[in-house]
């Protein structure tokens, strides 16, 4: 029997050799359908990714607009006239709305078209097949679909960029009466119209997208693959997908309503309001609502974006620390609690809304809960990473960075989890310092991790390690002197969304560290330059990758260096054991892939798997009798 | 612990399909359960608006049209065409529900002939259902019609003027958000009962070209069957929250 293994395992390394020849043969088909409406996951995946790259890139640049109205309030902007034109007035300021704007339209991006299409669509796509063995996703056809609904809805979010009255100005969270009143604000108009029908696209991919990862994971897994043998980061993406699937459509209820109250002139979300001393006519709805079924998707959302940033720093730190993730089960365990909670804690974004002050503290009971399952993965991180051979290359180094971000930011959670604590600390800069660190610059680190980490599978090569480590200090720095000085601010009252802060007496004594933090800003979007550099020279001109540039367990690493059409030139392969056999005692190498029977490792083998040689058979299955 | 727990979750071990269904079908079931959430988001949202307003505390005989109260619901539903002047509560929407699950009676019907890869059989039932589902339709308009004109009374709006009928802004039944989510929710549940006549019809013409005789299989049946039916269940709770409470 332990011949037969070995000859399947050699089969699949014999098929690595010809693989050049073979996807050759594969790659049929013109420029359209090759690169543009592909139904390959991969090609998806990279179309994600570079939509996303393009529109980080955006939503980090109105940042610093804003930061320097912030930072530096009597600066001249008359430089940016060329850009930005009637935006700045002719005193050289920016203009106020179009400061409010600015703020939407980052969050907008950032939260959505970076950390959740541009994330969990590229990742996601990427990884689910190679590293479940799939040939491809279940549907290639609905994932194209899910990509160009994603690009016709940025497209509408772009071009509302240019309107005469500027983008939606409302926060990213649109709450009503502001946002469905376009005699409200300028960016109540077109700009918030713009913003909804490119939301309801967008969340029309990601339910495209969300189905299909969901189903792929469950029916597509090669022979072996139980569960219990999968990846974190599938883990991590299967529980993102199904969170996006059930939250996402409320948002969706919740726009289409905001649609109507805006455009149709029912009263979903309106009542008793005076604009310029004229009553309006809407009477009977609860702009409250609104806010709760915007958080029932707002909270999940949090951890759409976070989830697959663990998943992929979980198998980047188990790799490069060379030792097993410590507590498969637990981290399984604590994102599954993670997304259940998610459900069951939207309320808190809502303490100071006049909200029943019982219900506020049965919020406040669930949410602090959270705090366990975050903990568990925090420590279960560190007891990996302890006494482990390190290597720091770029995508460990960012997935440690992720670690401390998802600490300092989730230590703060605690505090505004509070509903007593709130009423101070609400929609003030400790609330942004807070939801930047956990949720933004943790899953921006996990991007740029998994960017790192599996690059060598996108593009065939390596991105140049010494600029990673570079970008990554700077990056690591910069986040930390763009966030951490406003806790400070923010626990002395000043509040978010505010263009200008220089008439209040009390807040003037933070100009200093507000110019610190828009250095900050400033110097950390510049570093991302190094990145694009990196990211697009290594695509063309990189080292020329091996097939296990990592030494890595997982699947995808026994793929050709140039994954073809259908990923695997042979038989795909069979699986025998976790992911996460780095460093057994006994072993030959300090890892042992995945496709690796047990039979062919006695040397390592523990009793319990000694016992598995019976089952597994030449045709890999792992109990012949029920094959 | 290895031998035992490979035999018995060999399903889910990979390699197959561990729901027994294939990923089309399982991909159905998930965008239901989506589906399943916007209705509850919208649902949710109009028990809590209605809550909020003042319900009629009357006798049911002496009930009238008013802006401060919600209106019960027979009261503004007891119209039935050619029977002009009658009081017939709930009567013509009773009819248009018996139609809407008589077709998933005939939807069953197709997805059972299909099993038996009898064309014909499923050609006559998908056409069956696709007869509910347009006479449904065509109720439902004729429903939006009479609200939309209104009785011959009319009703007295706040500011005094008498208003017949109803648009999304304003109603002479009652409040103004009770016609807004009566069109929000019955038009949003309507639309989606005519992307699946839409998808019935798609499966009927395919049927009729031999496509799943071709196929070997009469799956998509199976699959649009899955959706006539949410649609068909989604309107009993429509039903039960917008007439019946």
């Amino acid at each position: 029997m332990a011949t037969t293994d070995i000859h399947v395992h050699s089969a699949v390394h014999g098929h690595d050799d010809h693989g050049h020849d073979h996807d050759h043969e594969h790659h049929e088909g013109n420029f359209w359908t090759k690169y543009i409406f592909s139904e390959d996951h991969k090609v998806i995946a990279k179309q994600f990714l570079i939509t996303g790259i393009f529109w980080a890139l955006l939503g980090g640049t109105l940042s610093v607009i804003f930061r320097l109205q912030l930072g530096f309030p009597d600066m001249n902007l008359d430089w940016l006239k060329p850009v930005l034109g009637g935006w700045i007035t002719p005193e050289g300021k920016l203009d106020p709305e179009f400061y409010l704007a600015l703020v939407t339209m980052h969050g907008t991006i950032m939260v959505f078209f970076v950390l959740t299409a541009g994330l969990s669509g590229t990742f996601s796509n990427f990884l689910i097949p190679l590293q479940i063995g799939a040939r491809d996703m279940a549907s290639g056809f609905m994932n194209m679909l899910s990509y160009w609904f994603f690009f016709v809805s940025s497209v509408i979010m772009f071009t509302s960029l240019f309107l005469q009255d500027g983008p939606a100005g409302g926060g990213w969270v649109i709450y009503p009466p502001l946002s469905a009143l376009p005699q409200a604000i300028k960016g109540s108009g077109m700009g918030m119209t713009l913003w909804l029908v490119s939301m309801a696209l967008f969340i029309v991919s990601s339910l495209l997208g969300g189905i299909n990862y969901i189903t792929t994971v469950i029916n597509m897994r090669t022979k072996g693959m139980s569960f219990t043998r999968m990846p974190l980061t599938i883990w991590a993406f299967f529980f993102t997908a199904i969170i996006g699937l059930l939250s996402f459509p409320v948002l969706f209820s919740a726009a289409l309503l905001l649609i109507f109250d805006r455009s149709f002139g029912t009263s979903f979300f309106l009542s008793d309001i005076y604009i310029a001393g004229e009553a309006l006519p809407n009477v009977g709805g609860s702009p409250i609502l609104f806010q709760h079924l915007f958080w029932f998707l707002g909270h999940p959302e949090v951890y759409i974006v976070l989830l697959p940033a663990l998943g992929l720093s979980s198998e980047i730190i188990a790799t490069n620390a060379r030792k097993p993730i410590f507590g498969y089960k637990a981290m399984i365990g604590s994102m599954l609690f993670i997304g259940i909670l998610s459900f069951i804690v939207w309320a808190h974004h809502m303490f100071v809304t006049g909200m029943n002050p019982f219900l506020g503290s049965i919020f406040m009971l669930l949410t602090l809960i959270i705090a366990v399952p975050s903990a568990v993965k925090i420590f279960n991180y560190v007891t990996t990473l302890w006494q482990g051979n390190i290597r720091f290359t770029p995508g460990m180094l960012f997935s440690i960075g992720l670690v401390s971000f998802f600490l300092t930011g989730g230590i703060t959670g605690v505090f505004l989890g509070n509903s007593a604590l709130d009423i101070q600390l609400h929609d003030t800069y400790f609330v942004v310092a807070h939801f930047h660190l956990v949720m933004g610059s943790a899953s921006f680190f996990g991007m740029m991790a998994g960017v790192y980490h599996w690059f060598p599978k996108m593009f065939g090569r390596m991105m140049d390690e010494r600029l990673g480590q570079i970008h990554f200090w700077i990056t690591f720095i910069g986040v930390y002197l763009v966030f951490f000085p406003m806790h400070y601010i923010g626990i002395a009252g000043f509040p978010r969304r505010y263009y200008s802060w220089t008439n209040f007496e009390t807040f003037s004594g933070f100009a200093d560290l507000n110019m610190l933090v828009s250095i900050a800003a400033v110097a950390t979007l510049a570093a991302q330059f190094i990145f694009l550099f990196n990211f697009f020279y290594s695509i063309f001109r990189g080292r020329v990758a091996s097939a296990n540039p990592w030494k890595s367990n997982t699947l995808e690493w026994t793929t050709p260096v140039n994954v073809g059409h259908g990923n695997w030139p042979g038989a795909i392969p069979n699986v025998y054991r976790w992911p996460y056999d780095y460093s057994k005692p006994g072993a030959k190498d300090d890892y042992i892939p995945q496709h690796i029977p047990f039979s062919e490792t006695p040397e390592s083998n523990l009793p319990g798997e000694n016992e598995q040689i019976k089952l597994e058979s030449s045709d890999g299955s792992i109990s012949p009798d029920k094959h | 612990m290895a031998s035992t727990s490979a035999t018995a979750t060999a399903s889910w071990d990979g390699g197959s399909s561990p729901m027994n269904a294939s990923y089309g079908k399982l991909m159905m079931w998930f965008f239901l359960l989506s589906d399943a959430f916007t209705f509850s988001a919208l649902l949710i949202t109009y028990g809590l608006v209605r809550s909020s307003h003042a319900a009629y505390e009357g006798a049911v005989n002496a009930f009238s049209f008013s802006q401060t109260y919600w209106p019960v619901p027979e009261k503004v539903f007891e119209a039935v065409p050619f029977l002009h002047g009658m009081e017939l509560p709930l009567v013509f929407v009773g009819i248009m529900t018996f139609i809407l699950i008589m077709s998933s009676v005939t939807m069953v019907l197709a997805v059972e002939a299909g099993h038996r890869m009898d064309r014909v059989a499923v050609e006559k039932w998908m056409l069956w259902t696709i007869l509910g589902g347009l006479t449904f339709l065509g109720c439902q308009a004729w429903e939006w019609s009479h609200f939309i004109h209104g009785t011959e009374a009319g009703g007295v709006l706040r500011d005094g003027t008498t208003f017949f009928g109803a648009n999304l802004a304003l109603n002479q039944y009652g409040p103004p958000d009770f016609a807004a989510f009566f069109f929000f929710i019955t038009g949003f549940h309507g639309f989606h009962v005519f992307s699946g006549v839409c998808l019935n019809f798609l499966v009927y013409y395919n049927t009729v070209m031999g496509v799943y005789d071709r196929r070997g299989h009469y799956e998509m049946v199976e699959k649009v069957g899955l959706y006539w039916h949410f649609v068909d269940l989604v309107w009993v709770f429509v039903f039960t929250f917008f007439y019946l409470v």
